[in-house]
């Protein structure tokens, strides 16, 4: 890009939000004191300390589950699925009027540009609760009956803090099940502003309790004997953790998972879409994707010229300021993060991969990392195989549709992957033979309310979204079992 | 005039057909979506006072009207030397576009202010008329003092297939222009697909253009962001190829600041800065100047004002 045309500042102003000093946890509708040890949230652009946050203990984690029991039995379990609706509706109402403080505050907290909280999160987010507030007085219908399991836990990541409570929180809701939350402890803060979005729409106490803190809290509410159902977004690591923990118990279990999609490009492929594809692929949301397509398979008799346009297109992003409208790429979520990032580079440098990253100034304060591409790149490379989880993506080749499918279903994952081809017959075949709970087709990182998500292998189980996503959520087995 | 990289190219219509359908193809979709995504940066304070200005000195400010008169044309002309006749630090406008019997007035109005004149010819809008009318229409234009001429594809001969006729058309044109630089209208509200629109604009590439327009204004839809970013698109590659620079200019719909500023973006962030010159890229447009006027005044004045602080023409 030019130095002819620099685009002045243009950013968003923060005195939409307004962050309290401290936060409490939220349980039965109030917020309350923790008793654990309170710890810092900052802001990854800048180190900026923005809030204490309470770290609940498991006498807190006790009470939420104890609150959210009562609220099941009491109220939310005896409700019409008409009236559950109605809070559903309001919710998401209230997110969108207050869209833009939302928005801003998710940047901050976060370290993703304001473009994609604006047009990405906070709308899918209501779109989320809009969709399944309409399923609520349906459920009959849904093929999974219309029984709710009663309390469920739910332990959501920081790459998107509010659209991954909206996949936890609505379908629960809509179902007649009640909920003990707990943010990521790097990014609290929109779930606790969701907190005061559910005091603002009258929801019932004790429906909806945030409980903030790290692994521990998030120990003692997988393992709580009242909790009837888990649900996971995150690590493998951690997931398959949980899958021990309630191993052996009646609890109902979905987990979200790693990934490391395969992004396939081929010959006869729209070129210049395919590469908006592969950039939006690994570096929407810097790379804290876990559908990220973080493999790229390109057939070898393009890959010279994909290369060439790919490079070219990354010298033109953007990185700096999330909450500047025109920032592309914004910070790395944490220090821990950034180090992980770091480490899986440097041993791709040293497997003998080719590094490039786009040429860019980046800020001397909080967590950074330009889009970084690696060539020549094998099957047998760690960075070919494990998670980065930021923005660096892995180029391999492929000569055949046979070998790209090979290649791309040799991982322990399988969340996502992309096709990339102008004829509609191979978008076809490819989709049956990829093995991967989401295939996009001359698209990426495409999400709506309507369409399930999940994984097979190692990217865990269960389905969010759509009618399917209900299914995680009722007592199938009393209804006639599954559709 | 042609390039000679393409000579085996544009050997038969079976080879310059295997070319152009051998291009890689658009996804309409991810087309649309990246020019959306262009259109939310959000340009301000110096930004945008570097845009606008950049923007008047790229308008092409046009009249093509059967009520056209000499009167109205020197109006016009004046209003391109001069566009905020209360501020002297506003540039001028890069040309005027006139029918080719107002030639001969503009290039009297205009002198030598630097301000070219452009001519539409070859029996613009439709281009329906025989070859040697439209050969005739183009040097009677350059004839009368036209520095740039725009002309349009027979887009009946394209849509068929009969691609060596479309360029052999524009090559005949080019030849006739003589000093005066050829713009290829595509007309593309009636070639319709992205597709069409990238392989005509390598067919006016290879055949001599030294500009590629999108629309004559006379039919609905004519410039569009998504056909624009095709097109900046086909003239960065074929700078890669060729290492020849070739102009884009929309024309047809454009009526705002935020608009033009939007397709400056697009020739920021698609073909970089080389292109962000009125030597390489135009808007064709009438309204437009009047909007771009109103928000250089609110710029420089920090006040709004009303259209009626503003010249019509």
């Amino acid at each position: 890009m030019s130095n002819v045309f620099e685009y002045a500042p243009a950013p968003e102003s923060r005195a939409i939000v307004d962050i309290k000093p401290s936060y409490g946890l939220f349980i039965d509708g109030e917020f309350v004191d923790g008793g654990g040890t309170a710890f810092k949230t900052v802001n990854p652009a800048t180190e900026e300390v923005l809030a204490e946050v309470a770290e609940a203990s498991d006498a807190d984690v006790d009470a939420a589950v104890r609150a959210a029991r009562r609220a099941y039995t009491r109220v939310w379990s005896r409700m019409s699925g008409a009236e559950r609706a109605k809070y559903l509706y309001r919710i998401a109402r209230i997110i969108q009027e207050r869209g833009r403080e939302l928005a801003v505050l998710e940047s901050i907290d976060n370290g993703k540009p304001i473009k994609e909280s604006r047009d990405v999160d906070v709308p899918i987010v209501a779109a989320h609760f809009f969709y399944y507030a309409g399923w609520a007085d349906k459920l009959k219908y849904s093929g999974y009956g219309d029984t709710p399991l009663g309390v469920a836990g739910q332990v959501i990541p920081w790459n998107f803090p509010l659209l991954m409570l909206a996949w936890k929180i609505a379908p629960a809701l809509a179902c007649g099940n009640t909920v003990v939350l707990k943010p990521a402890e790097t990014t609290p803060l929109t779930a606790l502003l969701f907190a005061e979005i559910c005091q603002q729409a009258d929801l019932p106490p004790g429906v909806v309790n945030i409980v903030t803190g790290a692994g521990d809290t998030g120990r003692a509410i997988v393992s709580h004997p009242d909790v009837d159902k888990v649900a996971f977004t995150g690590s493998t690591e951690v997931g398959k953790a949980i899958a021990r923990a309630v191993a052996g118990t009646d609890k109902k279990v979905t987990l979200e998972l790693g990934g490391k999609a395969a992004n396939i490009v081929f010959d006869d492929a729209p070129l210049d879409q395919a590469v908006e594809g592969i950039v939006n692929g690994i570096f929407f949301n810097q790379g804290h994707v876990c559908c990220a397509g973080s493999r790229l398979l390109v057939q070898e008799s393009v890959a010279d010229e994909v290369m060439t346009r790919l490079k070219r297109r990354m010298a033109t992003l953007r990185v700096g300021d999330p909450l500047d409208k025109n920032t592309d790429v914004g910070a790395i979520n944490s220090a821990e993060q950034l180090a992980k990032i770091r480490e899986l580079s440097e041993i791709g440098e040293a497997e003998g991969a080719e590094r490039w990253s786009a040429p860019c100034e980046l800020p001397s304060n909080g967590y950074w990392f330009a889009p970084t591409v690696f060539t020549g790149v094998s099957q047998a490379h760690r960075i070919a195989r494990e998670e980065i989880f930021g923005p660096v993506l892995s180029v391999l080749t492929f000569r055949t549709p046979s070998e790209a499918v090979e290649k791309a279903n040799n991982t322990p994952f399988g969340l996502s992957a992309g096709v990339w081809t102008d004829k509609g017959s191979r978008i076809l075949s490819m989709a049956n033979r990829l093995r991967a709970g989401v295939v996009w087709a001359n698209t990426f990182n495409k999400f709506d309310p309507t369409s399930p998500f999940g994984g097979y292998k190692e990217s865990g189980y269960g389905r969010e979204g759509g009618r399917h996503g209900l299914e995680a959520y009722l007592k199938t087995d009393e209804n006639g079992g599954t559709a | 005039m042609t390039h000679q990289m393409f000579d085996d190219v544009v050997r038969s219509d079976s080879s310059l057909r295997r070319f152009l359908h051998g291009l890689p193809g658009v996804d309409q979709v991810g087309c649309e979506a990246r020019a959306a995504g262009l259109g939310t940066r959000s340009i301000k304070t110096t930004a945008k006072a570097f845009a606008i200005d950049l923007a008047i000195r790229m308008v092409d400010l046009t009249t093509l009207e059967g009520q056209d008169t000499h009167g109205k044309v020197r109006a016009l002309a004046s209003k391109a030397m001069r566009p905020d006749p209360a501020d002297p630090t506003c540039p001028a406008t890069a040309a005027v576009c006139v029918y080719p019997d107002m030639v001969a007035t503009a290039r009297q109005t205009l002198g030598d202010s630097g301000v070219h004149v452009a001519a539409v010819a070859t029996a613009f809008p439709s281009g329906r008329a025989a070859m040697d009318i439209k050969l005739a229409d183009t040097r009677d234009a350059v004839e009368a003092g036209a520095d740039e001429i725009d002309m349009v594809i027979d887009r009946g001969a394209f849509l068929s297939g009969r691609y060596l006729e479309v360029f052999e058309e524009i090559a005949q044109v080019r030849e006739a222009c003589g000093d005066a630089h050829l713009k290829v209208i595509f007309e593309t509200g009636e070639l319709q697909t992205y597709d069409n629109v990238r392989r005509a604009s390598w067919l006016a590439m290879m055949a001599g253009g030294h500009f590629i327009k999108t629309s004559t204004g006379k039919v609905q839809p004519a410039a569009t962001l998504p056909v624009t970013l095709i097109m900046l698109e086909a003239v960065r590659d074929f700078r890669e190829q060729t290492g020849q620079m070739v102009g884009v200019k929309p024309a047809g719909g454009i009526k705002t600041t935020k608009d033009a500023i939007k397709y400056l973006v697009m020739v920021n962030e698609i073909c970089g800065e080389d292109w962000l010159d009125p030597d390489w890229f135009r808007f064709g447009a009438s309204t437009l100047l009047n909007d771009l006027l109103m928000q250089r005044t609110k710029m420089t004045t920090g006040r709004y004002s009303g259209p009626d602080y503003f010249t019509l023409d």
